[in-house]
């Protein structure tokens, strides 16, 4: 061999052990974390996209702050306008061409369920993807996606066993949402009703999100005679619902989904009066809530979105939403420390044990159980009094 | 029976907006002999404008007049700046153009005013009217508001000189120019009233359907319905088809096809319509001289 | 000399897999796709003159026929992407009918509705079983083409291209036969046409089936290429695309549908450096930039891309 071969030869032998390391980290450098996400900026969903604006901001105030580990953490946040063929292509490039180590908090059932063959095939974790759709929580078929929310499924689990155990004889009236979160909802409840107690769903009618309204469909409820109105919608929907069962003088147990549980979307929107007595399941804290103005993890959060987003956005329920995962997201990068192979983010990701973040109810903590991606399991309900939440009951496990 | 009565005033209640808009797309219609596809996203954009000056402190009253005002503004300067350039040009052009403008709209509102669900108050806040179970004081008042804008076009196209010259600009738009009419000011004048009236449309919705940047969305493909049932030349029609579509809607979708298939209910009126009696249940009859 | 560039740029569009990567096959592939779609919609709106604002339901006629019949049934695409397009060319037929008696704006309108009803009716309970409701459907990837030893990207990018290459021909064919000539005269001068003795209802109809034809042949390549269906992908932006498509690319054109779909591709994606100007909110403004760009092309480029495309080659010819 001549001696230009012999030099190329032995750079290469000096390169290989770093190149080898970088190639077991896609996305990772001494000194940067790049990780991707596709929000609905644009679209039907666009109210959400906030929470992608948060989640930017987040780490933005880490970096200045040191990052993590001494890296720099480099969110790249996507429009998907909640198309899935949209959010395959935007994942393909931050995958392909961005060489993103991860994906963090995709936002949509839909995106999510599109992008997740492409993910699971090519090693990719998709974490805390950010939907509660029970499909996502799957670790048989699907090791690396994982889900952030609480499984809508598991939440109306609650509240069949609240009911049976509280009201036996109920009569239940459920509007959904024609999607996979009104379905979830339905799914739930027959879980723990189906059987022997079917018969206590009398009647159940969903709706599209391009619909103008449901007063329709609340109306169609009222007929059936229930007592029990279960609201499985997203927020300018509950607070429609919630409106007009009370302007209809439906004297029903009224209960709504998490998603919905927003004071100052939901409650206010509809009116405070009407809303007197609606109950939900908790697990973080709602900042339209009065009662936890003194609370030291809530003054951090009003306090990080008047500095880094707007004040309005303080009180965005959504957003701070996206603030809390972010801090979740970046406790588990911390604990990869120099091992952040896409591996080991995922093994970490899924094993979860006690992961506290500021944002959630005191005592809730995420924690996997072995046959489950889900991390926060744990509920508690509350019932609106006109003013704020009072939580009532122990902390749940679904 | 209750039940049905529920059904039908919330039918009514939400038929009222739908008149309204369809109100708006037939003033349009009368004047251009064209369908605004981005009717829904100005009339959103005007409520945003409301919702921005009631934020800032204004009392209801004033800032639906200044939003009604700007809104005639507006869409006086839209017809002159942006539709008037293709009047001339194949219907594909122009129909081509409102959606550019649907467009520009929606991403403007999001832009400026943000993503997030809002409400928006009504001054019709308070008990029901005359004690009644079964619509709220703003549904009341959302039907009173409708009927009291439709008298008020109808008034204006039949007892004023300016609705004169506008009908006869938009009948025969050569013969108007030989008495005088100044038709190119008379389109931008409808222009201005739909966009007017649209405005009243978004905020008579805003407080039922809530405020977001698809707002009125959901709501254009009904009062296309309305004013295609209607007879889209007619603003009697648009009324009366917009209150028929939201009760039809709400008695079909209750009683006889399930709530899941509402959409296609209006997808079924407006092919149907148009394929059986194309101008309407009010509608005139075109036949065109070969 | 126009056969040269097209061929020209079907080899080049053919050894392209040879040194793109998987995400760049994946956009050249749903650009073809879009092509697809648009040819169609082009012989129907631009062609034959019905304004069509709902081709996205034959899209999605296409691509969930496809589907079902692949995940359900069990057929191979090269199955099931025809049939679910022969079920496309047959609900386009039947529309067309209707749309006889609608002229210009009412047959937009028809057609808007139709866009806006099309995702409600794919997540309707009662189809559920075959649909997957909201869920949608995974549609697995297709084997290598040909048993040939290439990988997934290079595959579905391939099977784009044919199919495109093979429909693109078949409309050149078809536009500057009799029947082509027929279809134009219908949309100038249809009573003429009438009277010179072209059965324009036949055409108008059979029309609309061809071009849902296209539109489902594109839709069923989509489900294979995105792996994915559900009442999401399919709502009324995606047909307010595709007529942006036509009118940016040209109208009447076939140079117009492959113009028109580079444009609806890539642009969007583009439009993220704006929030560098605009700040984070600014992720919603592409959808202003179409708006802007589909009112100057209407002011300044009737024609589209291609019409601007046939003034440069006329200026360069000339000089």
């Amino acid at each position: 061999m001549d001696r230009r071969h012999f030099l190329i030869s032995a750079a290469a032998l000096a390169l290989t052990p770093r190149l080898a390391r970088a190639a077991d980290m896609p996305g990772v450098t001494a000194t940067e974390i790049k990780i991707g996400q596709t929000m609905p900026y644009s679209g039907p969903a666009s109210a959400y996209g906030v929470i992608g604006r948060a989640e930017v901001a987040y780490f933005k105030m880490l970096n200045e702050k040191g990052g993590i580990n001494g890296r720099q953490i480099n969110l790249i946040s996507l429009d998907d306008g909640y198309s899935p063929p949209k959010a395959v292509e935007q994942v393909r490039r931050l995958v392909e061409q961005e060489q993103v180590a991860f994906l963090f908090q995709c936002l949509g059932t839909p995106s999510n369920l599109a992008i997740r063959q492409y993910c699971n095939e090519n090693k990719v974790p998709q974490i805390l993807a950010s939907s509660g759709s029970s499909a996502l929580d799957d670790p048989k078929n699907f090791p690396w996606t994982t889900p952030a929310n609480p499984i809508y499924r598991n939440e109306a689990r609650i509240y069949a066993k609240y009911l049976l155990k509280e009201k036996p004889d109920a009569k239940i009236a459920v509007l959904y949402q024609n999607d996979g979160l009104g379905k979830d909802y339905l799914l739930g409840l027959a879980d723990v009703l189906g059987g022997a107690h079917s018969d206590m769903i009398v009647k159940q009618v969903s709706y599209e999100v391009t619909e103008p309204t449901i007063d329709s469909q609340v109306t169609t409820l009222q007929g059936s005679g229930a007592d029990v109105f279960i609201i499985a919608a997203t927020p300018k929907f509950a607070a429609q619902a919630i409106r007009k069962s009370y302007d209809l003088g439906w004297n029903a147990t009224r209960i709504v989904s998490y998603v919905s549980l927003s004071i100052a979307a939901v409650m206010k929107a509809a009116g405070v009066e009407k809303s007197k007595g609606v109950i939900t399941a908790h697990f973080g804290k709602d900042p339209t809530d009065e009662r936890w103005k003194d609370d030291q993890g809530m003054r951090d959060w009003y306090a990080f979105a008047d500095n880094y987003m707007t004040h309005k956005d303080g009180l965005d329920s959504n957003a701070q939403y996206g603030y809390g995962n972010a801090i979740a997201m970046a406790a588990i990068l911390k604990s990869c420390g120099d091992d952040l192979s896409r591996a080991n983010i995922l093994a970490k990701a899924t094993n979860l044990s006690g992961l506290e973040t500021p944002v959630l109810l005191p005592g809730i903590r995420m924690t996997n159980k072995p046959d489950s991606y889900s991390a926060l399991r744990q509920m508690q309900l509350a019932q609106f009094d006109g003013v704020t939440w009072r939580l009532f009951g122990d902390l749940i496990e679904a | 029976m209750v039940e049905f009565l529920h059904q039908l005033s919330s039918g009514l209640a939400l038929g009222g907006v739908y008149a309204i808009t369809a109100l708006a797309l037939v003033m349009i219609f009368q004047a251009t002999q064209l369908v605004n596809f981005a009717q829904g996203e100005m009339a959103m954009f005007s409520t945003y404008v409301a919702w921005q000056l009631l934020q800032s402190g204004w009392s209801y009253w004033a800032a639906f007049a200044v939003t009604v005002v700007a809104s005639f503004l507006g869409g006086v300067l839209i017809e002159r700046v942006i539709v008037r350039p293709f009047a001339n040009a194949p219907v594909l052009a122009s129909v081509i153009v409102f959606i550019g403008l649907g467009f520009i709209f929606n991403a403007l509102a999001g832009f400026l005013f943000g993503f997030s669900v809002q409400s928006f108050d009504t001054p019709f806040d308070g008990r029901p009217w005359f004690g009644n179970k079964f619509m709220s004081a703003h549904e009341s008042g959302s039907v009173l508001v409708s009927l009291i804008v439709l008298a008020l076009v109808f008034a204006f196209f039949r007892f004023t000189p300016l609705g004169l010259a506008m009908r006869a600009a938009a009948q025969n738009p050569a013969s108007a120019r030989l008495v005088g009419v100044r038709v190119g000011w008379m389109l931008a004048l409808g222009w201005g009233l739909a966009a007017a009236i649209g405005a009243v449309a978004g905020m008579m919705a805003a407080p039922i359907v809530y405020l977001d940047p698809n707002m009125m969305s959901g709501l254009l493909l009904y009062a296309f319905a309305g004013a295609v049932l209607g007879g889209i030349d007619n603003p009697w029609g648009a009324v009366m088809g917009g209150y028929t579509v939201g009760i039809v809607e709400n008695l079909l979708g209750a009683y006889v096809v399930g709530q899941e298939v509402k959409l296609s209910v209006a997808l079924v009126i407006i092919v149907g319509v148009l394929v059986v009696r194309p101008q309407g249940l009010f509608g005139r009859r075109i036949v065109a001289r070969v | 000399m126009a056969r040269l560039v097209w061929i020209a740029l079907f080899a080049l569009a053919a050894v392209a897999p040879f040194w793109l990567s998987g995400y760049h096959l994946y956009q050249f592939a749903q650009v073809m796709i879009y092509a697809i779609a648009l040819l169609g919609l082009n012989l129907l709106t631009g062609f034959n003159g019905q304004l069509s604002l709902g081709h996205g339901a034959f899209f999605a006629i296409g691509g969930y026929g496809a589907a079902i019949l692949i995940v359900k049934f069990g057929l191979p695409y090269y199955f099931a992407i025809p049939l679910a397009s022969v079920i496309c060319f047959i609900a386009g037929f039947l529309f067309g009918f209707p749309a006889l008696r609608l002229g210009g704006l009412y047959l937009a309108l028809a057609t808007f509705a139709l866009a806006v009803a099309a995702p409600q009716v794919l997540a309707f309970k009662g189809f559920d079983a075959y649909t997957g409701g909201s869920q949608g459907v995974q549609v697995p990837k297709p084997d290598a083409l040909f048993g040939l030893h290439m990988n997934v990207d290079q595959s579905v990018y391939w099977l784009c291209l044919i199919v495109a290459a093979l429909l693109f021909w078949l409309a050149a064919n078809l536009v500057h036969s009799r029947i082509g000539r027929a279809l134009i005269a219908i949309r100038d001068q249809p009573i003429a046409a009438e009277t010179m003795g072209v059965d324009a209802a036949l055409f108008k109809t059979i029309t609309f089936g061809i071009s849902a034809l296209y539109a489902g042949i594109a839709g069923g390549l989509d489900a294979v290429a995105v792996g994915f269906v559900s009442p999401e992908s399919f709502g009324l932006p995606l047909s307010l695309a595709f007529l942006v498509g036509i009118v940016i690319g040209g109208l009447a054109s076939l140079p117009g549908a492959v113009f028109g779909a580079l444009f609806i591709e890539f642009v969007p994606n583009y439009a993220d450096q704006l929030t560098v100007y605009f700040g984070e909110n600014a992720k919603a403004l592409p959808g202003a930039v179409y708006g802007v760009m589909l009112i100057l092309a209407m002011a300044l480029a009737p024609s589209g891309i291609a019409g601007l495309m046939r003034s440069l080659i006329r200026m360069l010819r000339r000089a």
